[in-house]
This record gives C-alpha cells, sequence and structure tokens, in this order.
C-alpha cells in the first residue's frame, strides 16, 4: 500500500495550485475551473482518509460533493453566459458593478 | 509496482493542473483540467474505490468538462487576457500566500499525524465495492441521498429560470436594469469632467 500520506500531500499541492487559479487567473471559466479543482483536491484527500479508517462515510460524503459540484456548475456557468450577454465579458475585473 | 504507477499518475495530475493554470486559452484549460480529472481517476481506483472512478469519469470527465467547453465556446471567450494585471503586486502576493497555505497544510498534517494515521486494524482490500456503497446509500445515508435529488431538480429548475430571457416581461425587465445601471453609475467622462 501507498503511504496515505502521499496523497494528502498531493491533494494539498493541487488545491493550492486551484488557489493560485482563483487568485490569478482573471478569466471568470478559468476561475470557475480552479474550484473545480480545489473541490477535486479535497475529494481526493477525503477518499485517501476513507481508505486508511476503512470508513465508508468518507467515500458516501466523496459521492455527495460530486453530486453538488455537478449542480454548482451548472448553475454558476448559467450565471456566466447571463452576465456575459450584458456586460459582453467574462474578465472579473471588469465586472465591478456592485464595488461601490 | 503501485508506487509507480501513483508517481506517474501524480505528475500527470500536477502538470494538468499547473498547465491549466498557464495556458492563456481557456479550451485549452478545460482540456487539462480534464487531464487532471482523469489522473484523479485512476489515483481513486489506487485508493480502492471504483464507484468513485465511475463517477469521476462520468461526473467530471463526461459532463462537467463538457459543460464548460460548451459554454467557453458559446462566449468565444477563449481569446487570452491582457497580460497587465489592474493590482500589480497581484501575482507575486498569490504566489506567496498560496506557498503560505500549503506550508500550513503540511504542517497542520504532520504535527497530527499520530492520530490521523492511527492503524484501523484489519485492512480489507474490497470494503467500498459498489454493491456496499449502494446499500449503505439507500440505508444509513438516505435521507442526504433524497435531499440530493432536491439541490439537482433546484439546480434545474434554476438554470431554466436564468437561460428564460426570450418572453416580452423578461426583456423589459432587462431594458430596465440596464437604464437603472446607466443611471447610478456615472458616465467615465462626466467623472473625468468632474
Amino acid at each position: 500500500m501507498i503511504p496515505i500520506s502521499y496523497y494528502v500531500l498531493l491533494s494539498a499541492l493541487l488545491f493550492t495550485m486551484g488557489v493560485l487559479g482563483v487568485l490569478i487567473r482573471r478569466n471568470a471559466l478559468v476561475v470557475f475551473m480552479s474550484v473545480e479543482l480545489m473541490l477535486n483536491s479535497a475529494n481526493l484527500a477525503l477518499v485517501a482518509f476513507a481508505q486508511k479508517h476503512q470508513d465508508l462515510g468518507g467515500q458516501i460524503l466523496v459521492f455527495f460533493v460530486i453530486t453538488v459540484a455537478a449542480a454548482e456548475v451548472a448553475v454558476g456557468l448559467a450565471l456566466l453566459v447571463t452576465i456575459f450577454r450584458t456586460r459582453r465579458t467574462t474578465d472579473v475585473d471588469e465586472i465591478s458593478t456592485l464595488k461601490g | 509496482m503501485e508506487l509507480v504507477v501513483f508517481f506517474i499518475t501524480a505528475v500527470v495530475a500536477i502538470a494538468g493542473a499547473v498547465a491549466m493554470l498557464l495556458s492563456r486559452n481557456a479550451i485549452h484549460s478545460a482540456l487539462f483540467l480534464l487531464l487532471n480529472f482523469s489522473a484523479i481517476a485512476v489515483l481513486f481506483l489506487l485508493l480502492r474505490a471504483p464507484f468513485l472512478f465511475a463517477v469521476q469519469l462520468i461526473v467530471y470527465a463526461g459532463a462537467i468538462i463538457v459543460l464548460f467547453l460548451f459554454v467557453v465556446m458559446l462566449l468565444g471567450a477563449e481569446r487570452a487576457e491582457d497580460e497587465r494585471d489592474q493590482i500589480a503586486w497581484q501575482r507575486p502576493l498569490a504566489l506567496g500566500m498560496g506557498l503560505l497555505l500549503l506550508a500550513e497544510a503540511a504542517f497542520v498534517f504532520f504535527q497530527r499525524s499520530g492520530t490521523i494515521l492511527a492503524n484501523p486494524g484489519s485492512v480489507s482490500e474490497n470494503f467500498a465495492a459498489p454493491d456496499k456503497i449502494g446499500v449503505a446509500l439507500f440505508s444509513a445515508y438516505l435521507l442526504p441521498f433524497e435531499i440530493t435529488s432536491v439541490i439537482l431538480l433546484a439546480a434545474l429548475v434554476g438554470v431554466v429560470v436564468l437561460h428564460q430571457r426570450d418572453t416580452r416581461s423578461g426583456r423589459a425587465a432587462d431594458r430596465d436594469v440596464l437604464r437603472e445601471m446607466s443611471t447610478i453609475a456615472p458616465e467615465p467622462t462626466q467623472a473625468k469632467t468632474r
């Protein structure tokens, strides 16, 4: 068996990359992809711990996370399309109507 | 043998994530994300989670990435974003904070690894066989499972409502919103003359 810490470190690395994507990129679509990357890395850690503790709950939680992520992507992309129709841009720096 | 597979898959996953971050074209980003998702699916298989392997491939690699690709092509948003940031120090600061987060996560994990990594006693090879997950979903986790269906229905209704703009009232409401925005937000030229 591969030590569980390898999986957790890989998961932390991928999560950090997702955070960097949210912070650095300005295309709203790529920011959204980075959020998906973060969700996926958390899933990886959950499955690793579930395997370590021989607990099915971790895998069930991952199943629910994937389901909610699918719903979230559908709604989020619909919002993006609506924003693009009115503002003609997907750059998050340009969408600053609420900035006051 | 398993270790070799793990390292190759881990390198593919990290390469996919880095390429997604760096590629200027949103379509390339989506395809690199697909590579990353597939690598994570292989890692699920290595972790003896065949059910999640299938779900990951079907839902993430299949449905979600296709949705992303459709929207990128629909919006024509694959063009590169401009190089300059509005805030000059945003990129180095983000890099520093990301590294800090990584160090913090690693520190907490290894600090508490004694309790986290306690041996479970017996290790079964197929404790997460698909049939066991199915039994658990429909017994112990039945309520969350049913609530999930409500969430999916809410997402479906939400998407339909968001795209329902072809009716006359919807168009009129949009015009009203636009007019309000243009009256509230001062024109940039006016702001300069003032």
